[in-house]
């Protein structure tokens, strides 16, 4: 009687004859397995017994497999072109509180204010004779400034002028020298230019409050550390790059390469690290901290690397390179994770990942600004629950057996175009040569007479505090 | 028994025989466009020597490489059976901790790690879905211990539900029999063909006729492909193919003189067994054969599928059975299982079991874990001529016109021979067997037509209606269909662990070390030789720095030694262990160097 108590009366009886059995069949009621009405949803009970899911790890792989196409297959990151610029684009801001306006200065000394969602130019400023140099917004938004070929440091209002007035800047600061480059503190009112040496200037002054070098060359750019604010690093064309505090009169530190340095960009997530954009091709990631081996060396670009900056997640950087190509590197990959080209785009100068980590923007010499995705197959739009649930599941798979040679094959395949792709050829075999000629000078000498250099090792000549 | 000489294996042989081609170890990806090509293996598993060294671990253990998403957990994540995890990661042998990375970085270990505890989580989470299920399995028991076996299908019929007894019925066809018959997939429907060309499909649980034809041409079997929409029939010269209207869509003339057919459904592979000894693998979602196995055995009329990692095993008149995979030439593995030939084979749900029966009356199972060793034999007064697995492990067996139905336990443990669970005498001599999925029902074509017997406890209860759902309507079939197909396992991935391409590829790892290592000329990752570092005024004379250089590498030389000694310890504890289980110490042994 002990089934009485478990089995449902109906479901089984004993029979009515000579032996007393107890039977149970599978009786199902169909009820509870089709939906009621047309307007429901279907039935799916679930059962995850392995039994009845044979193959899972075959089953898995193809459909990682084929995802990993797919991914392909909907890779088109090109989003837009804006023109306008009468002359090449040579510098470009993001708004720090609106992530639809993007700011770009030319080489005419022209400034344009251009709106991303309807992608046309919503203001156009002459701002200096002369190449526009540097290009920065204040943190709040309402104002930014411009350095020019015409040694002239300019603050204009974001907003344009009312009617009937004339655009004019708030400020004018007037130089003695040539400024390269400007940034703006990220939580008080100072700024800092570069050209023959660093400026650091109240915005209310039109002196400098303090002006630091360290020996006699061009400074290039300089660049305000966004988490350890009164940090600054700046490069210049004698190939080193210097850390500076902005609380003592002289700089920390500086780290001499083997090629100059362009630019530098500084990790939004990590106060000490910082990635230099060299003329070597290649990229440099720091950690300020120990600055005699880089924690990373990105090679992948053949040509000067002209500009960098990060992604607000801290986790990837895009790069522009005179080869006419950006690419994305992941901060702990050596090698690039994606390659943007068209046909049409000329040497890139400037480039930015916009704020909220989807987008890139890239200002290149033929006059053109270009919006792409930051993911390539990403579908732009709001997603329903079931899309995001198959994107989550793709992503997980594609991870899973990403390294699988098929998969792989298929994930890392790029179209090139046909300069970059003869000069990677070319460049691999000039490196193969080197590598066999460093192997043979140490196989025939003396052992432990020829050091082995690491690849981070290699390009660093000397740190000097 | 007598076993080919094989490595590390501590069971002494006995009687049966299991012989398995030595190839050379191959990537799975190699050669992959020329399948069919000799010693393409499909992954290392394929190569005897990587089975022989992998611990074979149990089906239902935790496996490493698993997908840990929570979102759409179409993938089984976890047994069922499965509540203590501890123990069963160690049953299987190989945790993340222990799998075979060489020298792997600190990052890689701690994102396994992190990947194991989320993938333990997860299989815990499914292990609780189990209390959703609903359905409970059916049983039939005896009126304190009386036997079941006396039970007859009238009893049941009386003492079961309407619903339930409506499934038993008899279809009498005496005219074009003996008749095979096959379930699809879903168990909703029954296709049966008889001996004089009478083919019929229907849904059987309405009783709702699909088609009704005659081939005018002996059906040698009958087979659902993916869906209930198409049927493979294998007739007197040629395999044809027909859709649910009895309408003909194929003749494939390449498979002539099939005898016997299987479906790989995750494969969508159709096996066919011939006279000519062949073993064809045709793709029927794209029509190419795929695979043509010479099986050197002559006539081919046993045949069976493997259902957990897609392996047809062949049954032959010298009585072994051999395990084939499309893509090698040559067998898998060859099991001696008989003396005579082999009449039937058949595999359980969950590829553990096999059983098999032969011309000297006898029915054997065996487990196809590893060992291939037979668990029980029963010797059968006729022998059985047909033999099958229901999805819950019962295995029926078809000897003359009696069925007799064994089970085991509980799921997962072999049936026990000693007693039948229920047994029923038909109108004619058994030509055809099949348990239906996901119901308490055996399906038995027969001389005098087809009959379909009540077997409480023999279908699984709860059903995956991603997988295969009874009650899905076209649109859902059709959404599956397209599903199926977009994930269709490739040919090349069947070998005798389907678990293997998850695995750690250690081989060319290895290599793709040692090349590296000679390209550059050094080892990169090799450990520096230990430099002293230069100490506080005073304390850094030369003799105190050579001390202590001197000091680690005594601790460095003390710990290889430790580790060395431990090694040999293990292993002649190993052979201490092999001579105590194995045979009685012979004179002969003084000679032994």
């Amino acid at each position: 009687r002990r089934w009485a108590e478990l089995v449902p009366e109906s479901s089984w009886s004993p029979a009515v004859g000579a032996s007393k059995m107890k039977v149970k069949m599978l009786s199902r009621n169909p009820d509870n397995y089709v939906r009621e009405t047309k307007l429901d949803l279907q039935r799916v009970p679930r059962n995850y017994d392995p039994t009845l899911h044979p193959f899972e790890v075959p089953r898995e792989y193809v459909r990682a497999l084929n995802a990993t196409k797919l991914e392909r297959v909907f890779a088109k990151p090109f989003l837009a072109s804006l023109d306008g610029h009468r002359d090449g684009v040579n510098c470009l801001a993001k708004h720090p509180k609106n992530l639809a306006t993007i700011l770009s200065g030319a080489c005419d000394g022209e400034v344009r204010i251009w709106n991303l969602t309807q992608r046309n130019c919503i203001r156009t400023i002459q701002a200096h004779e002369g190449f526009v140099r540097g290009i920065c917004t204040r943190f709040c938004g309402t104002s930014f400034f411009t350095v020019g070929d015409d040694k002239t440091v300019k603050q204009w209002k974001m907003d344009g002028p009312g009617y009937g007035e004339e655009e004019e800047p708030l400020h004018t600061i007037l130089g003695k020298t040539v400024y390269t480059g400007i940034d703006h503190h990220w939580k008080e009112a100072v700024f800092a230019t570069c050209g023959q040496q660093v400026d650091i200037w109240d915005e209310q002054r039109t002196n400098p409050i303090c002006s630091m070098t360290w020996g006699f060359d061009s400074i290039s750019s300089v660049k305000f550390n966004p988490v350890e604010t009164f940090l600054l690093g700046s490069c210049a064309s004698d190939r080193n790059i210097v850390l500076y505090d902005m609380r003592q009169a002289t700089p920390l530190k500086k780290v001499i390469l083997d090629m100059r340095t362009n630019t530098i960009c500084w990790n939004p997530m990590e106060a000490f690290i910082f990635t230099a954009a060299n003329e070597d091709y290649n990229l440099y990631t720091f950690d300020m901290r120990a600055l005699d081996t880089p924690v990373m060396v990105h090679m992948d670009h053949v040509s000067a690397v002209l500009d960098v900056d990060y992604s607000p997640t801290g986790k990837e950087f895009v790069s522009a390179s005179f080869d006419k190509s950006i690419r994305i590197f992941p901060v702990d990959k050596s090698r690039s994770r994606e390659v943007y080209h068209t046909k049409r785009m000329q040497h890139v100068i400037c480039v930015k990942w916009t704020s909220d980590s989807k987008y890139i923007m890239c200002g290149s010499d033929e006059m053109n600004i270009r919006l792409w995705k930051a993911n390539a197959s990403e579908k732009l739009g709001v997603l329903t629950s079931r899309e995001k649930a198959a994107k989550d599941y793709n992503q997980k798979l594609k991870e899973k057996f990403q390294h699988y040679p098929h998969i792989k094959r298929i994930a890392r395949h790029r179209h090139l175009p046909k300069s970059i792709y003869s000069q990677i050829q070319e460049q691999r075999i000039m490196k193969e040569a080197r590598r066999r000629k460093e192997v043979n000078r140490i196989k025939h000498s003396k052992p432990g007479s020829v050091p082995i250099v690491s690849e981070k090792k290699k390009h660093i000549v000397a740190v000097v505090k | 028994m007598e076993t080919a000489p094989k490595p590390g294996r501590d069971v002494p042989p006995k009687k049966d025989k299991l012989q398995t081609k030595r190839k050379k170890p191959r990537r799975y990806w190699e050669e992959e466009t020329v399948p069919t090509t000799d010693g393409a293996s499909p992954g290392p598993p394929c190569n005897k020597k990587n089975r022989e060294l992998r611990p074979q671990r149990p089906k239902n253990a935790h496996i490493l490489k698993k997908s840990r998403i929570s979102k759409q957990p179409q993938v089984p994540k976890k047994p069922r059976e499965w509540k203590n995890p501890e123990s069963q990661r160690s049953l299987s042998g190989a945790g993340l901790g222990s799998s075979p990375l060489p020298r792997s970085k600190a990052k890689t270990r701690s994102r396994l790690e992190v990947a194991e505890a989320e993938e333990e989580e997860t299989s815990i989470k499914a292990a609780r879905s189990e209390l959703l299920l609903a359905e409970e399995p059916g049983f039939l028991e005896g009126e304190d211990g009386e036997d079941t076996a006396k039970i007859c299908q009238a009893d049941i019929v009386e003492a079961v539900d309407i619903a339930s007894a409506a499934k038993h019925f008899d279809l009498n066809l005496r005219q074009f029999g003996p008749y095979r018959l096959n379930y699809s997939r879903t168990g909703r429907h029954l296709a049966f063909g008889g001996r004089r060309g009478h083919v019929a499909a229907l849904d059987w649980v309405t009783k709702k006729l699909m088609c009704e034809i005659n081939v005018m041409e002996a059906v040698r079997d009958i087979r659902f492909l993916h869906s209930e929409a198409l049927l493979a029939v294998a007739q007197n010269r040629w395999l044809h193919i027909y859709d649910n209207q009895g309408i003909e869509l194929h003749c494939i003339r390449r498979c002539d003189r099939v005898t016997r057919l299987e479906f790989l459904p995750f494969h969508f592979l159709l096996a066919t067994a011939s006279e000519t000894g062949f073993l064809t693998y045709l793709d029927v979602s794209v029509g190419k054969i795929v695979a043509a196995l010479n099986a050197r055995a002559g006539r081919l009329d046993v045949m069976s599928q493997n259902p957990y990692n897609a392996v047809i095993h062949l049954g032959h008149s010298n009585g072994t059975v051999s395990l084939w995979s499309p893509a090698m030439k040559e067998p898998l593995a060859k099991i001696l299982c008989h003396r005579g030939g082999v009449r039937a084979v058949a595999v359980d749900s969950t590829g553990t079991y096999m059983a098999t029966s032969g011309l000297d009356h006898q029915l054997k199972i065996f487990d196809l874990r590893g060992t291939y060793q037979p668990l029980s034999t029963r010797t059968l007064p006729h022998g059985a001529g047909h033999l099958a697995f229901s999805q819950r492990g019962l295995l029926v067996a078809g000897m003359g016109d009696v069925v007799n139905i064994w089970a085991g336990q509980g799921k997962g443990s072999p049936p026990s021979l000693e007693q039948p669970y229920l047994t029923h005498r038909l109108s004619g001599p058994v030509h055809g067997l099949q348990f239906c999925p996901f119901e308490d029902v055996l399906g038995v074509g027969h001389s005098g037509g087809v009959t379909s017997m009540l077997v409480p406890g023999a279908g699984e209860p709860n059903f995956d209606g991603l997988e295969s759902n009874p009650y899905r309507s076209r649109k859902q079939r059709q959404e599956w269909e397209v599903k199926a197909l977009l994930e269709k396992v490739p040919a090349e991935l069947i070998c005798l662990d389907p678990r293997a391409l998850a695995e750690v590829d250690v081989i060319s790892l290895e290599q793709g070390k040692k090349e590296r290592i000679e390209r550059l000329g050094y080892d990169p990752e090799a450990k520096a030789p230990f430099q002293p570092k230069p100490k506080q005024k005073g304390r850094s004379s030369t003799a105190s720095l050579v001390k202590r250089k001197r000091k680690v590498m005594d601790e460095e030389h003390r710990d290889k030694v430790r580790q060395s000694l431990q090694l040999q310890q293990q292993q002649q504890q190993k052979e201490a262990k092999a001579k105590s289980t194995g045979a009685r110490p012979s004179a002969l042994d003084r000679f032994v160097r």
